[in-house]
């Protein structure tokens, strides 16, 4: 995967990204400089990831690259060759709502619902990772995510739920 | 624009000597919003996180050995290395949300040029040193000599960091960095303060105090690590650390704070690093 | 927690059902505007101008037409020239300057390419030759004496027409004798305070797609609070007739007020025209905040007399909103707001004034929020001065049924008293104040609003229901228009499909705004369900063989004490009414359009637990309870939703949210790293009490929720800060440098 010196010579050639998105593998076009979001959205064609400011400040870009958090604004393109991918649309497993969406479901965690997505996979990561975080570590953890309709309360407490009911699980 | 992901350092140093105006990257967490803004595209983007050892983090021989491109999560979730250096591993916990945490590197922070950055000013404080590829070979410097100015820095443009080195911290010695932020996340730092000490029971014997955005590069202070030298941290002692600090800040007013807050903020923060590093040092992070 | 007068019995109204859009937006399905693609569209982009005040001399577009990719530019040029007495007029000149740019970021010219960084790399090239304009970046400046004027076209409303002015509105309002009753008052309180402009910050920026056809008929998809809005914008900034545009609503990403207004659509309406293709706009968060509405600054000037046993004789108010470039009324309604407490004697001076700064929007109770920080910092003084609870001064004083507002109307049946009986029962006040923290409360108010709405219920063969309304849906109000229809018709809450209908499938609503659409769009929707009922029982009648007017709609059926046998007779469900609807005259369906008189106001109390860091002045917030009326809460937990989300804005305005401004009228912050909204990890759990007082003109009791709690939250920081420092901060946001600052003048 490296940029020989013939390669760096063509201008505005599309690269070929080859990765696993949501479990699929998959193939894309796209040009160095677009960030992963936009090729998601645009070349992919998911639209879960949302761009709420392009600078990696708000967190509605969240997708799990290698199962780690990530603002997808801020990763060029090219970047995902290779890597497993997964956006809000891969959450769920078929019919079955991830713990996290029926939680922010029953708990009225969403108002407008622009924000959802990515709370939900950071979250996910934040409980992937520490199964019962308390509310401070919660907070801190969603950080990274604006939510401008909730206050973040059901939020909160919708993942506290969840963390619940996976441990039970 | 390229993007070009080399697996090796050679390969990296020729990809930059061969493309003039080419930049490297790890995070991107500060490159993105640059270019956004307006910021001319390189030539060729560099991505480093492909090269093993720039994504590494070990410890052997007196020191640990840090990748210039490991993302910053890695070494706050490194329980022996946290251990060692909590002010270190707080610092560069500090750098964004968990999303740009699993990005942003110790070398990008850095680079960046930042007078604000998080993560430099407990790493000066540790005398830690940049081991940094050139086209003709590997050259190591003090972190505190990298970055010369806000966005400038001492290396030249066909090199770039490949990783840093901090030597194990003496027995009896604890790090801590505070910064301001008017919210508690999300922030870039307002004032900045890390301090090392070294303790003899209840004396200190070695000093190190930086302050991040309070002048145009990170500071050190050598009037507060003279005041702590020797001290037992009684109220007169930190009372000359807050002074010290103060005295040592050359701030800009901006939309991040004034000069007036940055300044007394300072004193404030070296203080209470020095508690928090002094209770570190006695009792172990 | 809910504290309700006289609970009714509904059996789905005061329920919590997953959300019917709900689905979609966990998965990753629900459409907002920016998700939407049409083929063969273009991107757009905007040339903005990089001066607060500057006349445009020329506009040279020739490189940016010859750049790849590039279909069309449009200028000021390819607009009409509205007439001034068109109420869109500054709003046409807002979304692209003619002649005038009237602020940094003023839109100046449009690009439509192949791609966005084509569209964006060729609006950077188009050449602006400017004369630049005396700029006028404050209140003070604005309506100094000799003042520049900041838009040459603006002229003072409600006055016989004059010279063009700084001032917009201009409101006196007086009743009593307020300098006699400050000359007689025990104890007269005045304070200075001024806020700065802050931004609805929904997290979702503007975006639309639009085609326009050979034919010109106009398709829109935007994200936006009032589709009927857009549609008559659009039509009247392009000159068109109403019916060539027809708009459909995305999802919307947040609002606020702020997406009450239009600024893109109009643009890609003419780019789509000029290119025959479809032509896509999505701001960028940047664009946002440099060229979208804010809330207005202020300045406010309040003083208030009472006596010895805490009754409040009289306020004598100035108030001055700086609302950007354009006209707007901010003043007037600040004065509006103003109604909380019995005040036998007022007097309230407020103005509207203009700035070379971007064009206020309507945020969440607008103007409210700055006059109840400042009064409700003043009665906070006049409890500590007379060492009065601050709960009991307020009990004393409140504004009950009958009593009048600042602007002399009486207010109908409210719940002040009972809000504040709420708190002073709750078990965050009845706590003792933690050890190093301070508390604080203070009260808001908001009139809310009618308007017209309109509700189509469609029975469909199987017994289910669509309910079609023209309201967006903001925060969930799609499952209250169905709980409000399950509760009438009587059949379950799933069984019934809320969905937001384009323009040309429902009849004209307003914009979801001033916390209208539960009461207002709810009222037809009950309407439409009565209409239907009338005609479910007819039906049920012939099928019966009875009388209609023997015939009762009871739990979903019609009952019939002549069918079937038995005393209430065999019921016929709505399912076996539909199943037979061909038979019985063809398709059930009504619709109800209404002005919906009676809006029930709706006050709040909150109450903060706060610390403050004396060497840095952060302020940490450890305790929150918003009280508020709620009339009857449909859904409890979107009402709740409401609470919270208007409690934490009202924090974030309180503490750090601000426009910074340099010297040249600059926004020095235009990001999320630097317009700081609250982050979770700045908040604590934001505890609620719904109070239904239930609201007369409502089948429901229904007031409106959504703006009411932004206001309290300034003041009740504030009042927490003086009880924790003894530091009267009086500057939206108490940020730490502003409270470090005031910390460090008190120990001097």
């Amino acid at each position: 995967m490296s940029l020989g010196k013939e390669m760096s010579l063509k201008k505005m050639s599309r690269t070929h990204v080859n990765c696993t998105i949501n479990g699929d593998e998959v193939d894309f076009l796209t040009t160095d400089a677009t960030s992963l979001l936009d090729a998601l959205r645009d070349e992919v064609g998911l639209t879960g990831a949302k761009e709420g400011c392009g600078t990696g400040d708000c967190g509605a870009c969240s997708v799990l690259v290698d199962g780690r958090i990530q603002c997808s604004c801020l990763i060029f393109a090219p970047e995902a060759e290779g890597r497993h991918i997964t956006t809000v649309e891969g959450m769920a497993d078929g019919e079955h709502l991830h713990p996290l969406q029926q939680t922010f479901l029953e708990g009225a965690a969403l108002q407008c619902g622009i924000c959802t997505p990515g709370f939900l996979l950071a979250a996910k990561a934040l409980l992937d990772e520490n199964p019962a975080p308390t509310e401070t570590e919660i907070r801190y953890g969603l950080a990274g995510n604006l939510c401008r309709c909730t206050g973040y309360d059901k939020i909160i407490r919708a993942v506290q739920e969840a963390a619940v009911q996976l441990k039970g699980a | 624009m390229k993007y070009a992901a080399p697996t090796t350092v050679d390969e990296a140093r020729s990809l930059l000597a061969d493309n003039p105006g080419s930049r490297v990257f790890a995070g991107a967490t500060d490159l993105i919003p640059q270019m956004r803004s307006g910021r001319p595209e390189p030539a060729v983007l560099v991505d480093l996180k492909r090269i093993d050892q720039l994504m590494a983090v070990s410890h052997g021989e007196g020191k640990w050995t840090i990748g210039a491109a490991t993302p910053t999560a890695d070494l706050t979730r490194n329980g022996a290395f946290s251990g060692m250096f909590p002010g270190i591993s707080e610092g560069a916990g500090l750098i964004g949300s968990d999303q740009i945490q699993n990005r942003s590197s110790l070398g990008g922070n850095l680079c960046n040029g930042s007078p604000a950055a998080d993560s430099v000013p407990a790493l000066i404080a540790a005398d830690a040193r940049a081991v940094i590829a050139s086209s003709d070979g590997t050259r190591t410097v003090a972190v505190a000599e990298v970055v010369t100015g806000p966005g400038q820095t001492s290396l030249a443009d066909d090199e770039f960091i490949v990783e840093f080195e901090i030597d194990d911290a003496p027995a009896n010695t604890g790090d801590a960095y505070l910064r301001m932020i008017p919210r508690t996340e999300m922030d870039i730092a307002v004032v900045g303060a890390a301090v090392r000490l070294t303790m003899d029971g209840d004396t200190v014997t070695d000093a190190s105090v930086v302050l991040g955005a309070v002048a145009p590069t990170a500071v050190r202070v050598p009037d507060a690590e003279a005041a702590l030298v020797g001290s037992r941290l009684d109220d007169d002692t930190l009372a000359a650390v807050s002074a010290a600090a103060s005295a040592a800040c050359n701030p800009i007013d901006d939309k991040r704070g004034t000069i007036e807050y940055r300044t007394q903020v300072a004193g404030v923060l070296a203080k209470r690093a020095a508690v928090i590093a002094a209770d570190r040092a006695q009792n172990g992070a | 927690m809910t504290a309700t007068e006289h609970p009714p019995a509904y059996k789905y109204v005061g329920t919590r059902p997953i959300r019917h859009d709900g689905y979609d937006k966990v998965i990753g399905k629900a459409r907002f505007a920016a998700d939407l693609n049409l083929p063969g569209q273009l991107h757009g982009a905007i040339h903005r101008s990089p001066h607060a005040h500057a006349k445009i001399l020329s506009i040279d577009t020739s490189a940016a037409e010859a750049m790849p990719g590039v279909k069309v530019v449009v200028t000021g040029d390819d607009f009409p020239a509205l007439d001034p007495k068109n109420p869109n007029f500054d709003l046409a000149a807002n979304i692209i300057a003619r002649g005038v740019a009237y602020y940094h970021g003023h839109a100046i010219a449009a690009v439509a390419a192949n791609t966005k960084p084509e569209a964006q790399a060729a609006a950077a090239a188009i050449k602006v030759e400017y004369e630049l304009l005396p700029a006028v970046l404050s209140i003070d400046e604005s309506m100094a004496d000799g003042a520049p004027l900041v838009n040459e076209t603006n002229h003072t409303k409600f006055v016989p027409p004059g010279e063009p002015s700084n001032l917009s509105t201009i409101t006196n309002l007086d009743r009593g004798d307020v300098d006699d009753a400050l000359a007689a008052a025990d104890v007269v309180i005045e304070r200075e305070f001024d806020c700065a402009h802050v931004h609805q910050g929904y997290i979702e920026p503007h975006a639309c797609v639009v085609d326009t056809g050979p034919d010109g008929k106009t398709s829109v998809w935007c994200s936006s609070q009032g589709h009927f809005r857009v549609r008559s914008m659009t039509a009247d900034v392009l000159g068109w007739d109403k019916s060539r545009v027809k708009v459909t609503p995305a999802e919307i990403g947040g609002g606020f007020g702020g997406k009450t207004t239009v600024y893109l659509e109009p643009l890609a309406a003419r780019l789509s025209e000029k290119a025959g293709k479809p032509v896509k706009m999505v701001m960028s968060r940047e664009e946002v905040l440099r060229a979208t509405g804010p809330a207005p600054e202020a300045k406010m000037k309040i003083k208030i007399g009472a006596t010895n046993d805490g009754e409040l004789t009289a306020i004598d108010g100035w108030m001055a909103y700086g609302v950007g470039a354009f006209g707007d009324m901010a003043g007037l309604i600040g004065a509006m707001s103003v109604a909380s407490y019995k005040f036998p004697n007022l007097r309230m001076e407020t103005y509207t004034a203009l700035t070379n700064t971007p064009k206020s929007a309507a945020y969440r109770a607008p103007s409210a929020p700055h006059a109840a920080f400042a009064i409700e910092s003043v009665v906070d003084e006049v409890a500590l001065e007379l060492g009065m609870d601050p709960i009991e001064l307020r009990l004393k004083n409140a504004a009950v049924e009958g009593d009048l507002t600042a602007m002399g109307m009486p207010h109908p049946r409210v719940g002040l008293v009972e809000c504040l009986e709420a708190l002073k029962a709750s078990d965050h006040y009845n706590s003792e104040v933690p050890e190093g923290a301070a508390r604080g409360v203070a009260v808001g108010f908001w009139f809310n609003i009618g308007e017209e709405s309109s509700a189509t219920v469609n029975l469909n063969e199987d017994g289910t229901a669509t309910v079609l309304t023209g309201s967006p849906d903001i925060g969930g109000s799609r499952a209250s228009m169905a709980l409000m229809a399950a509760e009438r018709l009587g059949i379950d809450v799933y069984s019934i499909t809320p969905v937001v209908a384009d323009t040309e499938a429902v009849g004209f609503t307003d914009v979801t705004e001033g916390s209208r659409a539960t009461f207002a769009t709810g009222k037809a929707v009950v309407q439409a369900c009565d209409m239907i009922i009338d005609e479910l029982k007819k039906r049920a009648a012939s099928i019966m063989s009875v009388d209609v007017d023997q015939v009762a709609w009871v739990d979903g059926a019609a009952v019939s004490a002549g069918h079937g046998g038995g005393e209430g007779g065999e019921p016929l469900t709505l399912a076996a009414i539909t199943a037979q609807a061909k038979r019985t005259g063809g398709p059930l369906t009504a619709t109800a359009s209404l002005n919906a008189a009676g809006a029930g106001p709706s006050f709040a109390v909150h109450c903060a637990d706060i610390s403050v860091d004396e060497e840095t002045g952060v302020v940490s917030v450890l305790r929150y309870t918003a009280v508020q009326d709620a009339g009857t809460a449909i859904h409890p937990s979107y009402v709740e939703g409401q609470f919270q989300g208007g409690s934490v804005q009202g924090i974030g305005w309180a503490l750090n949210e601000e426009y910074i401004y340099n010297a040249d009228g600059v926004m020095d912050n235009a990001s999320f790293l630097d317009y700081r909204i609250p982050v979770a990890s700045d908040l604590p759990l934001i505890e609620t009490i719904i109070v239904e007082v239930p609201n007369p003109a409502h089948p429901y009791g229904v007031r409106g929720v959504g703006e009411t709690g932004i206001v309290p939250p300034m003041a009740t920081i504030a009042n927490a800060i003086n009880a924790a420092t003894g530091v009267r901060m009086t500057s939206l946001p108490m940020s730490p440098p502003k409270l470090l600052s005031a910390l460090n003048k008190r120990s001097k």
